[in-house]
Parts: C-alpha cells; structure tokens; sequence
C-alpha cells in the first residue's frame, strides 16, 4: 500500500469513526453494504459493522434519502450515499422541500441531522446519466449545508463534522479526487463545514475554484508561473455558506478573477461567485471576470468530446492570460 | 481639401506628439471640433479642425511626433459633397413674409467622445492620483487601460512631463529675457470702489453666483488696452501686429508644478458673469491637462497675478509672441490720501511689463491710468 492516504479511505476511516464512536450513525445506500460502495467507499465497513449499520438500499432514491430524513427527525445520525448526483434528482423533493425546510416549517421544534453525500462530476466516460454536476442546485437551498471538499484533510475531516451537524450537510465528492493521496495518517482531525482556503498565493490574478477543479486550478497556476504570471488559488470548500469574504479579499489583492466551475456556465456556481465580484469588488477590477465552465451539452461519452466539453488545464491557462497584455 | 497641421502650440516647443485621433476616415467634422490630441513639453492639449468636410487620409499615426506644420491629415471640403457644409442661408426679401420654418437638417453627429476603454481599478486608481484619462495608452485585454499603465504614466508624471514643462519654460523665458527690451511701470490702485461694489453685488446672491475680484480685473485689463492697442498683440519676425481681439491670457499655476497661460477669447466683450465662468471653466480644465492648443497659443496679453500667495508687486517675464504681461500683487488694506485725510483702503498694485520695441513708458502710463480709472466704476465693467 502506497504512503499515507486516499480521499476514499479518508473517508472511509471517517466512516468508521464515526459508526464506531456514536451508536446513532448509520450509513444507507445503493450497493453501501456487501459490494463496499460504487466507488469502494464503504470497502470492509458492512463485515465490520454489519447490516444494521451499513445498509444496502433498494432502488429508490427518493425512498432511501426520504427514510434517511426520518431517521435523522427520529434521533438518528444518518450517512445516505447517492451514487451520482444525477440520480439524486429523484430525491430531490425530500432533499429541498423536506429536509431544508423542517426546522425552518416547525420553529425550531425539529432538526434533520442527516449527511447526504454524493458522487459528482465527468471525466470517467459515463455518459450523460452520470457525469453532470449540479453544485450550484444545491448551493442554491436555503437550509442546507453543501461542502465540496477537494483534498483528503477535507474529505475526511468535513464528513466528521457533517455527521454531528444538527443541520443537513450534502457533501459533494467528485470521482475524480478518491484516488487521489495525501501523506497524512488517520485519524483525521475534524474540518470546519466553512470557510474558503487559499491553496496557493499570489499576486496577479485569482483562480477560484471547488472539489475537482481545484487541481486544475493549481495545475494551471503551476504553467503560469513559468511564464510569470502569479495565481492566487482559492479553494471554495463550502458552497452554502460560500465564502465571499476570502473571495473578495483575493481579488481586492490580485484585481483579476477566473471562476472554474464543472457546472455549465448558464446560471452555474460560477455566475453567482461572479455576480458577487461584480457588485462588491467593481472598483477592485483590472480585467472583466472569465469564466471557465462546461460547455453547454450533456456530457459525451466519446473521450475527446467528453474531455474538450470539460475546464481542463489548458483552458484555464488561456481564460488567465486573457485578462492580460494583449489578451 | 484642406490639410490638418500640427498647430504651433507656443515657443520652442519643436517637437509635440500626436497622441490620439478623435476622428477616422470618412467622418464628418466642423470647424471647431476637437479631432486630435497632441502632447506638448507642457501638457496634453486637444487640437481642433478649421475646416469643415469629411476627414481623408490620416497621414500621422497617433504615438508619432511630428514639427509644427506637419499635415497630419487631409480634410475634404467639396462644397457639394461636404455633408456637413451648411446650405447657404438667403435673407427673405424685404415685405416676403417669412415662410415657415423648415425643420433643419438633421444635424451630422459629431465625433462622439470616445470613452477611454479602462478597467474600473484604474479609472479609481487614476482618479486618486489625479492622471487625466485622456490619451492613456492601454496595456491590458484589448487595450484597456490597466491599474499598471496608470502608476506607469503617475511615474511618468513626476520625472517626463513635469521635466518637458521646466524646459519649456525655461527656454521660452530665456528667448523673452534675451530678445525682448522689457520697461517696467508700477501703480498702487484704490480698489475700494471695486471692492465695495462687489460686497454689494454678491450680498444676496448664493456663493455659485458670486463674482471674486479677479473677474473685474480681467475686464478693467481687457477695456483699457482697448485704448492702448500697443500692449495687445504678437511681435513676429521683426514686426508688431496688434489684436484686434483681445484674448487674456491668465497664468495658472498646475499642482504638479509649472504654469500655463491659455486665454480667455474676448475678454473685453464678456460680462462679469461669463467672465468668472469661463475663469473657473478655465482654472479647472487647466489643471486637468484639458487645455485646447488655440487657447495657449492665442493670448493677445497675459495677466498673472501672485497676490493670494501675499506678494504686493509682480513684474512679470513677457510671453512671447505677445508683448505685454499684466501683474497684480495681493489685495491689502493700507493708509491712502482721499480728500486730504489719510483713510484705510482697499489697496492693489498693478504693474506692467512690455516691450520696448513696440510701446514707450509713455503709452504704458496711459494703460496704467485706464486701468486704475476703470477699477474705480466697476458698475461699468
């Protein structure tokens, strides 16, 4: 086994913890229990923990994330698992009307501790049904709580906090980063469910970004720094609450702002965070804002449209010196 | 067709810099527009057309700098073909009742300003260090105006241009110290009359509405040298022609160091009020670098005066080509003789500098004695 750990066994080792520490945390899903999760999440937790704790689900997202809800309003601590965000539409009214609303709709008298995790984001050529993403739906909710965590600290350390959050806590994984390492051993220590960071600094321009984009992000910082150009990275990390303070203070720095977003660029995450530069920094601008988004199609199966609808490096690169001499 | 030159924007100022064209081929254009910007040792300053037509060719590229009297663009001014040459207006003849008035033309939209392209963090930036935004030349996404290229030209500012207008100055006032014969002629006014008259006058107007003394003596300078037209005009190759107009220069000091002269047209057919509006307009604009080349370069005579920083008595350098430069002290109140008693009054001492070639102390006197006679009825300024 390689050095240190993935962001899919930091969660696992999140799971663990978690099931292990507190007799009300279960975890239900699709495939959760003996086959260890779609993405081997959950790998050895049903043969350590047993049906009861790890529970496979039928096919019924609305059902399983609706049974979920009640569990949570009952006094339990819930980890439902969706297999891609995509199927999470069909949960969509348990996620939106129900368990965003209840503390809300009964004064407080009711809270719905529940952590919803889902699989997001293209690039493994499942085609159209399993490859969008939909951050910025959920970003949208009030009551809701949506992380994107984008390094194994995070992964591991925000499930931790998720799970004793009173509140609902959707928590965003995309299947880009589980195998991803990081030379840290478990356990992980608790992670703040707010709060922007600052992956990489620098002084020319901000790359803000979430989840799988943030590697990108620093990819593409890494190129422009050969050619002297410096980014500043910032790694949303909360998508509800978002971040604007950090934002706001990067650009104020940098005067020039790239959004990366895997949504499409209609009316995605991106729109909002440029939206935001646009009202609160104007004056702080040297550059209009770019945006590096999706192309605007249901994501191709075929490799190289899938791969040229997506931000990709190179994109990145080219959106950045754009707001510069002769872009 | 008429050429569009490089005007000569003043003395010794050999080569000046064509910074940026408010006009493109086939645009209509009318005397008087402002269709160039052109960079000076002193300044940045907008150059207007004297022929109305369409622009031809442009034959000098803003950034290039060119002698005075280069053509830097043709002007074509087929009377028939011009769009923008006014059809000639024919008097009705006398009894014909007038026919009804005809809608005019629609008027050829002149050259819009052209809004500098510019990144809102430099327009703030520039706005905070007082940079002019006209004639930046922009480094960033097609050609915008960056945060960097105002601290560029911030920089600029304190070495480039502020050095340019040193040279200027000194090469200007070097030629007039060296060439021109200067006499001198001092006359201490009651200017108790004029005060008085202007404590009156503005006591129930609002502060927008107030006249300040300096009016009232571009107009006293302005009707005297009527009566002495030696003082008012430009010495050229060896020979004096008088002004028919009288266009006073005012000399005004800029913030980043240095002064220029631009003038105030006709000052001696202006009402106070338009006076101290133009004065303002004047004041403002000068020091925003927003000064037209034939407002520097048409002074018929030149007022400076040093009395707000407390001097009693200015004698002032000629600025040729013109051959006379009016200087007024600060206004103090001191012992004056009036009816054989000594009383306190409002007290200015004018004095004159002029040529020698042109006038004689006996000609200047007169102007002294207008002057002063003139501040004594301000009702009739």
């Amino acid at each position: 086994m390689s050095e240190g750990l993935s962001y899919r066994e930091a969660l696992r080792e999140a799971h663990r913890s978690a099931l292990a520490g507190d007799a009300r945390v279960f975890l239900m899903g699709l495939d959760v229990g003996a086959y260890g999760g779609t993405y081997a999440v959950s790998k050895g937790l049903f043969e350590e923990f047993g049906p009861l704790r790890v529970r496979d689900a039928p096919l019924s997202e609305s059902g399983f994330v609706g049974a979920g809800i009640g569990a949570a309003m009952g006094g339990m601590r819930p980890i439902v698992e969706i297999m891609t965000v995509n199927f999470s539409l069909l949960a969509l009214d348990q996620i939106v009307n129900v368990a965003a609303t209840l503390r809300h709709m009964s004064g407080g008298q009711f809270s719905v501790p529940i952590v919803i995790r889902m699989v997001t984001g293209a690039g493994r050529q499942l085609a159209a049904q399993h490859s969008h993403s939909f951050d910025g739906w959920f970003a949208h909710v009030p009551g809701l709580r949506v992380v994107a965590p984008a390094t194994v600290e995070d992964a591991g350390g925000m499930l931790s906090t998720a799970v004793d959050d009173p509140d609902p806590v959707i928590i965003l994984e995309h299947n880009a980063l589980y195998s991803t390492r990081s030379k840290v051993a478990p356990p992980l220590p608790p992670v703040p469910l707010e709060g922007a960071a600052v992956r990489r600094p620098g002084q020319h321009v901000s790359i803000i970004a979430y989840g799988g984009s943030v590697s990108k992000a620093l990819q593409a910082a890494s190129s422009l720094a050969q050619e002297g150009i410096e980014a500043e990275v910032i790694d949303l990390r909360s998508l509800r609450p978002l971040d604007s303070k950090t934002v706001l203070e990067s650009v104020g720095r940098t005067s020039r702002a790239v959004v990366v977003d895997e949504m499409w660029k209609t009316g995605s995450l991106a729109a909002e965070i440029v939206a935001q530069i646009a009202e609160q920094a104007f004056y702080e601008l040297d550059a209009p804002v770019a945006r590096v988004c999706t192309e605007e199609v249901p994501i191709p199966y075929a490799r190289h449209l899938e791969l040229a609808a997506l931000p990709d490096v190179s994109k990145i690169v080219s959106a950045v010196k754009g707001l510069f001499k002769g872009g | 067709m008429a050429d569009f030159r490089m005007p000569s924007l003043g003395a010794d100022m050999e080569d000046l810099s064509l910074v940026e064209w408010k006009v493109a081929p086939g645009d209509a254009v009318r005397r008087g527009d402002v269709i160039a910007v052109v960079e000076t040792d002193k300044s940045a300053v907008e150059i207007e057309v004297f022929d109305s037509g369409v622009v031809g060719e442009i034959l000098v590229q803003a950034g290039s700098s060119v002698p005075a009297g280069t053509i830097l663009a043709t002007i074509e001014t087929g009377e028939s073909s011009s769009p923008s040459a006014s059809p000639p207006v024919e008097a009705p003849a006398a009894g014909e009742s007038p026919a009804p008035v005809e809608a005019p033309p629609a008027p050829v939209p002149g050259p819009v300003p052209k809004r500098v392209r510019m990144s809102p963090a430099a327009r703030k930036l520039a706005r905070e260090l007082g940079i002019a935004e006209e004639g930046l030349q922009g480094s960033g996404p097609r050609g915008a105006v960056t945060r960097e290229d105002i601290l560029a030209a911030a920089e600029a500012g304190k070495q480039g241009p502020q050095a340019g207008m040193r040279k200027a100055i000194s090469a200007a006032m070097s030629r007039a110290n060296r060439e021109i014969p200067h006499y001198y002629l001092s006359s201490t006014i009651d200017l108790s009359p004029s005060t008085e008259w202007l404590k009156a006058h503005n006591a129930d107007r609002p502060p927008e509405d107030r006249l300040l003394i300096g009016a009232l003596l571009i107009k006293a300078v302005a009707m005297a040298v009527r009566k002495v037209p030696e003082l008012n005009g430009h010495y050229i190759d060896g020979a004096f022609r008088s002004s028919e107009r009288v266009h006073v220069g005012m000399a005004v000091a800029l913030r980043q160091g240095g002064v220029i002269a631009p003038a105030i047209f006709d000052a001696d057919q202006c009402t106070l009020e338009e006076l101290m509006r133009r004065l303002k307009d004047m004041v403002s604009r000068a020091r925003e670098g927003r000064i037209r080349g034939s407002e520097l370069t048409d002074a018929s005579i030149t007022i400076t005066s040093l009395g707000d920083r407390g001097c009693d008595e200015v004698f002032g350098i000629i600025n040729p080509p013109q051959v006379a430069m009016i200087g007024f002290g600060g206004i103090r109140q001191g012992p004056w003789v009036l009816d054989g008693a000594v009383v306190p009054r409002d007290l200015v001492t004018a004095s004159l500098s002029a040529d020698h070639r042109v006038s004689d102390g006996h000609r200047g006197a007169r102007f002294q004695a207008t002057l002063a006679k003139r501040l004594q009825e301000p009702e009739k300024l």
